[in-house]
């Protein structure tokens, strides 16, 4: 019984985790049409920025979330100069794009990979997180009823901001329609920038909530694009709910696959993004934007 | 035309005594591993190239392949078993890949080859009780067909030399045939081909299962050479290793994807060796070559470099590249003589978007 | 028996529909012209007809045999055969291997992996003929890239020609030409035998009006008016739809 109660609260905190890393990408889907390959390295680059800042490699030592925050700015600045610099060169020509995003995941990798080494890096728990809530006889990790909590206020955040806001109203346009958003008058290019330093950003700030629970080491990037992929896949490009929905629906599949197929957990993983992408081109979810 | 032929028999010979010329084994290796990336390059070339279909699940169909003849080689069979039986196996995966996949093209073709690369390497990954997992599979012998043993480096050169000149030929022959002209009208032109009655969906089939007959081949070739099986070979980075040979080379060219698998065999193995002795206090060709010794020892990043570069600024790849480059100078230097107006056709971007 | 017959059509896009309760009957040898303003689903009936896009309901016969569900490529093997209002033609290739496509199409030999193309004389030589039936056997061998948009619109012609069709649909083969252009398509046109029964799209009224035998008047999907050249212009509904525009 604790066995399936825990693997529950794993399930839904990997959701949490990959809503926040998938959200970015399913916007940027939609909005650019293009599978950001480079997802997995932003997710990975604000781990390390983070882990980075928490050890005080700079002189001074950063607190859990003013680290997160901060390696968050810094992932999104990253991914506004790669639209501006590399992907706005290529506009229009998806097949190119998907292309560079994926040479500058190799280099992220490599980069990654001089700067902080080969060995993985464990990041504790912030500061009174570490304990235990106790719900009849069941015991949860304090830090991953946290996690839920942050994707729960992300998840609310960005569907204000989307429904509440003139930049969501924008970026609801582009992805609806970009030929229309362009003709009443939106700077479509500008919007890019926009969306894709916030995707990059949120795939940071994941990589770092989510180090504590998963560490970081080289190959992390590898190992969460393709999931977040799956995720998109499920829920739909563009589609906040979907990402949500298929966010959570990965979690269990992965951490349930994990536990009682793991032979057969990667199989059990993509199988799903296999059949929706042959049967239901639009994502299981549909691919309205909400 | 005869001045191809000469080029053409000019370069067997100069493939033919490689290993004569260079006689330490490990460049005769290397020499080795740039054939057998060649002919996986050319496979995922009539995909990529010639059909306009970017597969990033090759490394999947080339680990199937790799995986059979190994896992058949260890079960205790002899290789006149095992290699056909891995590339029927590989044939068969192909036929699931290309249904699958075929019900879409552009970005959609893109992710479900994704997709299935992922699960066949998940499979190698994890399904411990056949594949070990992590440990990969060992291969103890190569084969010695005709009495020939390819245990020696030059012996599995010369073998691995002939499955190559085979396949660029089987590649020559294929393009300039009606199917492979069907294939490119297919690739630039779907809708008209279908309206003129060509089987838009059994062409591109086709395609697939050629292409994955020289993958097939390749990841056996691959096993024999490394004696090994592990499920790095199969992962995302190796697919778009193949993806960065053949595009960098050229894609649709036929040279193209050889020239690219020269290119990234080479920056893996040789330049990744490379070391520039750096004076103590630093001048500023000290400074570069610093910088150039820390490139060299990070071959992912410079492949990673290297495929930006290639995309943004030479989309066609280096072979036809280089080609335009020399027509374009050449036409500057004979602008006087030349009474023609220069209205080329613009280079035909690998990567623009079909749909 | 009628060479091409389209019945009770229709089609929608989402909450819009395109094609309603469209009817034609072409004879066999006839020259059928289908005008509309922009937006009358004209080029959607076309496609409806060749089944690049499936109808919602309706039937479409070539020669009495019905082939509403069949494959386009079947419709072609059938004596179909198409041009494209926007150009689509294979911009790497020469005029020449242009036109041995359109062959090749409906030849066995496309299936072939082995032998050389350009070296199937056969195929060479009736492709060089169908391209001088349009006057393009000059400049076989030049790259499409090459040519001037008027040269386009021949080979665009000259590619469904080739396939030597029963039923030759054209969707607007004069749009974007000059007026010697036009004048040579029209010379063109004039020339297709009459075994072949042609039915051809305009949007201007007067372009094509000469080549005609009957037309057909479509507005908002719908077929407002049908019959001979004369009927047609002295119908007051087609001036309705075109002066309403």
């Amino acid at each position: 019984m604790t066995f399936w109660l825990l693997l529950t609260v794993n399930s839904v905190t990997f959701g949490g985790l990959l809503f926040l890393l998938s959200a970015g990408f399913s916007l940027i889907f939609g909005l650019m049409r293009i599978p950001n390959l480079t997802h997995g390295s932003m997710f990975m680059v604000g781990a390390y920025l983070g882990s980075t800042f928490l050890g005080g490699a700079l002189g001074f030592t950063l607190d859990f979330w003013a680290a997160a925050i901060i390696s968050a700015l810094e992932v999104a600045v990253l991914g506004a100069l790669m639209e501006r610099l590399l992907l706005r060169r290529l506009a229009g020509q998806q097949l190119a794009q998907v292309l560079v995003t994926l040479g500058v995941s190799f280099m992220v990798a490599d980069l990654c990979l001089m700067g902080w080494g080969g060995d993985p890096i464990s990041v504790s728990t912030p500061a009174g997180l570490g304990g235990f809530v106790r719900v009849g006889l069941a015991v949860f990790p304090l830090y991953r009823m946290a996690v839920i909590g942050i994707a729960v206020v992300f998840a609310i955040a960005l569907w204000l901001m989307l429904e509440r806001t003139r930049l969501g109203a924008m970026i609801r346009a582009g992805v609806d329609d970009p030929q229309m958003a362009r003709v009443v008058g939106i700077r479509v290019s500008r919007l890019f920038t926009i969306v894709f330093g916030l995707g990059a950003g949120l795939a940071g700030f994941a990589g770092m909530i989510g180090a504590p629970i998963l560490s970081v080491y080289p190959g992390l990037d590898q190992d969460m694009l393709p999931l977040a992929l799956v995720v998109v896949i499920l829920g739909g490009t563009g589609s906040l709910l979907g990402s949500f929905l298929g966010s959570i629906v990965v979690g269990f599949i992965y951490n349930f696959g994990q536990a009682l197929l793991p032979e057969l957990a990667y199989f059990v993983l993509f199988l799903p993004m296999v059949l929706v992408l042959v049967l239901r081109p639009q994502g299981l979810f549909g691919g309205r934007l909400l | 035309m005869t001045g191809r032929r000469i080029a053409i028999v000019v370069a067997i010979i100069g493939l033919v005594i490689v290993p004569y010329v260079i006689t330490e084994v490990y460049y005769v290796n290397i020499a080795s591993q740039i054939l057998l990336y060649a002919i996986f390059a050319l496979g995922l070339n009539v995909l990529v190239g010639y059909a306009g279909l970017v597969s990033l699940g090759h490394a999947g169909l080339f680990g199937v392949a790799s995986y059979a003849v190994a896992y058949l080689l260890a079960a205790g069979f002899g290789h006149a078993v095992a290699i056909p039986a891995a590339i029927g196996i590989g044939l068969l995966a192909t036929a699931v890949f290309a249904a699958l996949a075929l019900r879409a093209s552009g970005i959609s073709f893109i992710m479900i080859t994704l997709a299935l690369g992922e699960i066949i390497w998940g499979l190698a990954y994890r399904w411990i009780s056949v594949t070990h997992g992590d440990n990969g599979i060992n291969v103890t012998t190569r084969p010695a067909p005709f009495g020939l043993p390819l245990s020696s480096a030059r012996g599995f050169y010369d073998a691995t030399l002939i499955i190559f000149l085979l396949a660029v030929a089987s590649s020559a022959i294929f393009v300039r045939s009606p199917l492979g002209a069907a294939l490119c009208g297919t690739r630039d032109q779907p809708r008209r081909m279908n309206a003129l009655g060509f089987h838009v969906w059994m062409i591109r089939f086709m395609a697939f299962m050629f292409s994955g007959l020289l993958t097939s081949i390749s990841g056996i070739l691959f096993v024999y050479y490394n004696e090994f099986i592990s499920p790095q070979a199969l992962a995302l980075t190796a697919s778009a290793e193949g993806l960065l040979m053949v595009i960098s080379g050229g894609a649709g060219t036929l040279l193209g994807p050889v020239v690219g698998a020269a290119l990234v065999v080479i920056v893996k193995n040789v330049v990744s060796g490379l070391r520039f002795t750096v004076l103590s206090p630093m001048g500023f060709a000290d400074l570069v070559k610093f910088v150039l010794n820390g490139l060299f020892q990070h071959w992912n990043f410079l492949l990673g470099a290297i495929f930006v570069a290639i995309v943004v600024f030479m989309p066609e790849g280096l072979v036809p590249g280089s080609v335009r480059l020399a027509r374009a100078a050449w036409r500057t230097a004979n602008r006087s003589k030349s009474a023609r107006p220069a209205a080329a056709a613009p280079p035909a971007p690998v990567a623009e978007q079909k749909r | 028996m009628t060479a091409l017959a389209v019945q009770n059509l229709c089609k929608s896009f989402g909450g819009l529909r395109v094609t309603t309760n469209v009817n034609l009957a072409v004879e066999p040898g006839e020259r059928r012209l289908i005008i509309g303003p922009n937006g009358a689903g004209k080029t959607t009936l076309f496609n409806l007809i060749t089944g690049e896009i499936a109808p919602d309901s309706g039937a479409v016969l070539l020669f009495d045999r019905e082939i509403t569900r069949l494959a386009t490529r079947k419709r072609a093997h059938l004596g179909m055969a198409r041009t494209y209002q926007i150009i689509t033609l294979f911009a790497r290739d020469t005029i020449l291997h242009n036109a041995t496509l359109a062959l090749l199409g409906l030849s066995t030999l496309r299936w072939n992996p082995l032998v050389a193309l350009h070296r199937q004389q056969h195929l060479t030589a009736q492709a060089r003929a169908a391209l001088e039936r349009v006057g393009l056997h000059d400049i076989a061998d030049r790259p499409l890239a090459e040519t001037s948009y008027g040269e386009k619109r021949r080979v665009e012609i000259a590619m469904a020609l080739a396939q030597n069709p029963k039923v030759l649909l054209l969707d607007e083969p004069f749009a974007g030409l000059s007026i010697d252009e036009r004048r040579d398509v029209r010379e063109l046109l004039r020339r297709i035998p009459r075994d072949v029964t042609v039915v051809m799209i305009e949007h201007d009224m007067d372009t094509a009006l000469d080549l005609a035998d009957r037309i057909t008047l479509l507005h908002f999907g719908e077929v407002v008016v049908e019959g001979t050249r004369a009927e047609v212009v002295a119908d007051p509904r087609t001036r309705e739809v075109y002066l309403g525009e």
